[in-house]
């Protein structure tokens, strides 16, 4: 029992030993342009995870996933540049180790955006329908408007100077500040990825399962249904707080306008490319989303010099919903297809 | 002796409609009880209100003396009452052992953080549910299909596989609504037998509703007859059998109509 328990913990560590290998290359060789990308790209993943969660496995459908984000990024970062309010001290790690602090922003902002998540969840996921919808899609034209027109959080200007970690000395080595944030956004990719991968296989996930495929034989087998949803909405938003964060504190700046319709779109637009139900297509769909436009369009609007980024990236996304239409894993994984192309059967045992 | 499943004057309203008139049934523990009636009888209609899927217009239901009425449909599944639907509503897109696991998750002693962390609660109580899933999975001989996708099995094994989902509730009643619609004579038989050995084995309490007379009349040790949201006759399969209002309402009074018949057979 307890071999197995620690045998669990191999497959993450080794994503994220793999994902630091990554991070040595970037920092290495690349400039600060891809390495933002790179940043960013981490952000998306934990949008895209994140929202699959509803939409994808609870069969939900929220349209305002960018406005978790927008309360994770403003919490994180106001706590990082006022970092003592209401008398409590947010900064509580020593210089030395000053890249923990930014753990508990993210943990902070994500908590807001949980609660926030509670709030709008609550009422509208009692009902059965395209309420969550609406709510959300209201809710995030509501508080984007608040940040616009608050002077404490820079209003319509944004909010300036959000501090990113130090470099980090680790005896002879010295890291980076990217590799620092680097290591950070790959944490918060490897537990998000950890976190639902694991709930979904297993009773609790299960449930969400449910809720999805038939709402009514669901309760008629005892399961909460309006529990259920509420609760995949508030880990789902938890989520979406904590890559707010790490955008924060990548960008530096913050802006009311990044977290409009189209950044919620662009999240649904990933999760329906991956496959609504596939925690790996999400990533490969996120770092698809993200590079597109600027690793493949932007070099080719350079050389060709004419703008058509935008028309071949619609075509693209047309063209890809014409030959899967079910996203590209459907509901499987990653790993569902690496087995049945050794021709092996899909079992899931394994996973739990 | 106290009916463990008991419906007082439960009438279903819609609008102008009355589904369900004035309907009382007592259901003692361990008693096979079927529910007949033609098409739009208002049988399902009262399943619904004994699991909690309606609220009834006016009277009450009760389940071991306690009232039934408040109460949400899952808690009246973790209160023991389980069913089936005629409708076969199964998670079609999942696999088969799933769709059991679901049922039986109200039974899980462990948290969502156990299931996150993996700790070796997590890896117990997942087990012990597959192993009791399974189990249910052999009586019904689909624990060869465990791994296939609901919505892909034949139709008679999908009405299988929803008994199979409403035991692993583990409920005290099983309400069954037409499990053997769409099966052939003998498929029938079986399933009939199959339902006979469960209530043994499991000490269930069943409600059954039927379309086929014959069927009801085998297994059933008392049979309702509703029809038109009216209970229009119980008693012994015996009496039933003979009761001329059964007949009038299976078959019609007037019989110069030459299919009035088979409308309702």
């Amino acid at each position: 029992m307890t071999s197995r328990m620690l045998k669990s913990w191999l497959s993450p560590l080794i994503a994220f030993v793999g994902m630091l290998v990554i991070g040595v290359v970037l920092d290495q060789f690349f400039n600060q342009y891809v390495q933002l990308i790179i940043l960013f790209a981490c952000t998306n993943i934990i949008l895209a995870l994140s929202l699959n969660l509803v939409n994808g496995f609870t069969g939900q459908f929220s349209i305002g996933h960018a406005v978790f984000m927008a309360i994770g990024a403003y919490v994180s970062a106001y706590l990082s540049l006022r970092p003592e309010i209401f008398g409590v001290k947010f900064t509580m790690f020593p210089e030395a180790i000053d890249y923990l602090n930014y753990l508990v922003y993210a943990v902070c902002g994500g908590l807001v955006a949980a609660a926030a998540g509670w709030v709008v969840g609550l009422p509208s996921l009692r009902l059965r329908g395209d309420y969550l919808a609406i709510v959300t899609l209201g809710f995030s034209e509501i508080i984007r408007v608040i940040l616009l027109n608050t002077q404490a959080v820079g209003g319509a200007r944004g909010l300036f100077g959000i501090p990113r970690p130090d470099a980090l000395a680790l005896g002879p080595l010295t890291l980076s500040p990217f590799l620092v944030m680097y290591v950070l956004a790959s944490f918060w990719v490897v537990l998000t990825f950890l976190v639902l991968w694991r709930l979904i296989h297993s009773v609790h996930g299960r449930a969400f399962l449910s809720v999805r495929e038939d709402e009514i034989a669901a309760q008629a087998m005892g399961i909460n249904t309006t529990q259920v949803k509420v609760r995949a909405f508030v880990i789902s938003s938890f989520f979406a707080g904590v890559a707010g964060s790490i955008f924060a504190h990548s960008a530096n700046y913050l802006n009311p306008s990044t977290f409009g319709f189209t950044k919620s779109v662009d999240v649904i637009i990933m999760i329906v490319l991956g496959g609504m139900g596939s925690l790996s297509g999400s990533v490969v769909a996120a770092l698809f989303i993200t590079f597109l436009p600027e690793f493949v369009l932007r070099p080719l609007q350079e050389y060709t010099h004419i703008d058509f980024r935008m028309v071949i990236y619609s075509i693209t996304l047309v063209l890809f919903m014409v030959l899967r239409p079910k996203g590209l894993f459907g509901s499987r994984e990653i790993s569902d297809i690496a087995r049945s192309l050794r021709g092996e059967r899909s079992a899931d045992e394994r996973a739990s | 002796m106290n009916a463990l499943l008991e419906a007082r004057n439960v009438t279903m309203q819609f609008g102008g409609l009355k589904a369900v008139d004035d309907f009382n049934l007592q259901l003692q523990a361990g008693e096979l009880v079927g529910l007949i009636g033609p098409n739009g009888a208002g049988k399902t209609t009262v399943f619904n209100i004994l699991t909690g899927v309606y609220k009834p217009t006016s009277g009450s239901v009760h389940l071991g003396g306690a009232c039934l009425n408040p109460l949400r449909p899952h808690e009246i599944s973790r209160l023991g009452i389980s069913r089936t639907f005629q409708n076969i509503r199964l998670f079609r897109e999942l696999n088969v052992l799933d769709n059991v696991l679901i049922a039986s998750s109200q039974h899980a002693q462990h948290g969502m953080f156990a299931s996150m962390l993996r700790l070796p609660k997590h890896y117990r109580e997942e087990g012990r549910l597959r192993e009791n899933a399974r189990r249910l999975l052999e009586i019904f001989e689909l624990d060869t299909k465990a791994k296939a996708e609901a919505g892909s099995l034949p139709y008679g094994e999908q009405r299988k596989l929803e008994i199979v989902r409403a035991l692993a509730t583990e409920p005290k009643v099983l309400l069954l609504d037409e499990p053997a619609a769409g099966m052939n004579h003998r498929e029938t038989e079986d399933l009939m037998n199959t339902i006979a050995r469960i209530r043994r084995d499991f000490k269930l309490t069943v409600l059954l509703i039927e379309h086929d007379m014959k069927l009801v009349m085998g297994i059933c040790e008392r049979i309702l007859v509703l029809d038109h949201g009216v209970t229009i006759s119980q008693g012994t399969p015996q009496f039933i059998r003979r009761d001329p209002k059964v007949i009038a309402a299976y078959l019609g009074t007037d019989f110069n109509s030459a299919d009035g018949g088979l409308n309702h057979a």
